[in-house]
């Protein structure tokens, strides 16, 4: 399959899951969030639902490409095991923004549609966060 | 909650795990979104014309959804300046930490990942603290 038309499907398909889940509304997300008020305690089965089924479709994927040199595994990524500063400062300063907002660049990309002000504002910093990480740690 | 939002929160986790399957066996890749839609700006990479795709899926979802189903139900009470800084911190932040809740929560913990589950614990703290904060104590 085309590499681009896999990877709309992927988008458009993520983007439909986060509108039947109702995670696109940072309003619902909130009171995902808010364990002490009248918490909505349903993303976690968004995420559950996501998990295991990622989980079991990985785990045929892994089968069927093992036989191949295309495997998988070769996928690019940090190294699994390693945990340092950076990870939990940064996820510590998106866990605030999260809270903050509603919202994560998933649903902020979904909702940039919806018209609301708000949604413009954050995607537009969202991306000026993406730029400042890029001047301050991706020097040439 | 009543029996609809568990069947559309599990309903739409499948969508969720399914996009990221089709992205992982078709594309080799992750779906993360901040890592994918941080990658579309500069440095622009030779081969982030799959990105540009992926991005443009998400972004057409909803739309697609109003003209073929129905009304899409989103809530912003957030003041506009709050919404300014959160997404500064929200870019920032999983640049440096290196995924969001689809890259880390979702990706990296369906393959058992020590740092997307310790990325995911973390996230999921301060998020639940910074609500706590703003909506019980100040």
């Amino acid at each position: 399959m085309n590499l681009n038309l896999s990877a709309f499907a992927s988008g458009l398909t993520l983007g439909l899951g986060l509108i039947v889940s109702q995670m696109i509304n940072p309003v619902k997300v909130l009171s995902f969030l808010d364990v002490a008020g009248n918490w909505d305690p349903s993303l976690a089965l968004v995420m559950a639902g996501a998990l295991l089924t990622l989980g079991f479709l990985q785990w045929l994927i892994r089968k069927s490409l093992n036989q191949h040199s295309h495997s998988a595994n070769t996928i690019k990524q940090a190294n699994p095991k390693q945990i340092d500063a950076k990870l939990i400062i940064g996820s510590s300063l998106f866990g605030i923004g999260w809270g903050l907002s509603g919202l994560c660049p998933g649903p902020a990309l979904s909702g940039l549609t919806s018209g609301l002000l708000g949604s413009y504002v954050f995607v537009a910093t969202l991306f000026i966060g993406f730029l400042l990480f890029n001047k301050l740690h991706r020097k040439p | 909650m009543t029996f609809i939002t568990v069947v559309t929160a599990l309903g739409g986790g499948i969508l969720i795990g399914l996009a990221a399957a089709i992205l992982l066996f078709f594309n080799n890749r992750t779906a993360g979104v901040s890592g994918i839609a941080a990658r579309l700006i500069k440095p622009w990479q030779q081969d982030s014309h799959w990105r540009l795709a992926f991005i443009t899926g998400l972004v057409i979802s909803a739309p697609l959804w109003r003209l073929l189903v129905g009304d899409i139900s989103i809530q912003i009470n957030t003041p506009l300046i709050v919404l300014a800084v959160a997404g500064l911190l929200v870019g920032y932040g999983t640049q440096l930490g290196g995924g969001c809740t689809s890259g880390h929560g979702i990706c990296g913990n369906a393959r058992l990942s020590p740092r997307s589950i310790v990325a995911t614990l973390t996230f999921m703290i301060t998020a639940g603290i910074t609500v706590y904060l703003v909506r019980h104590v100040f």
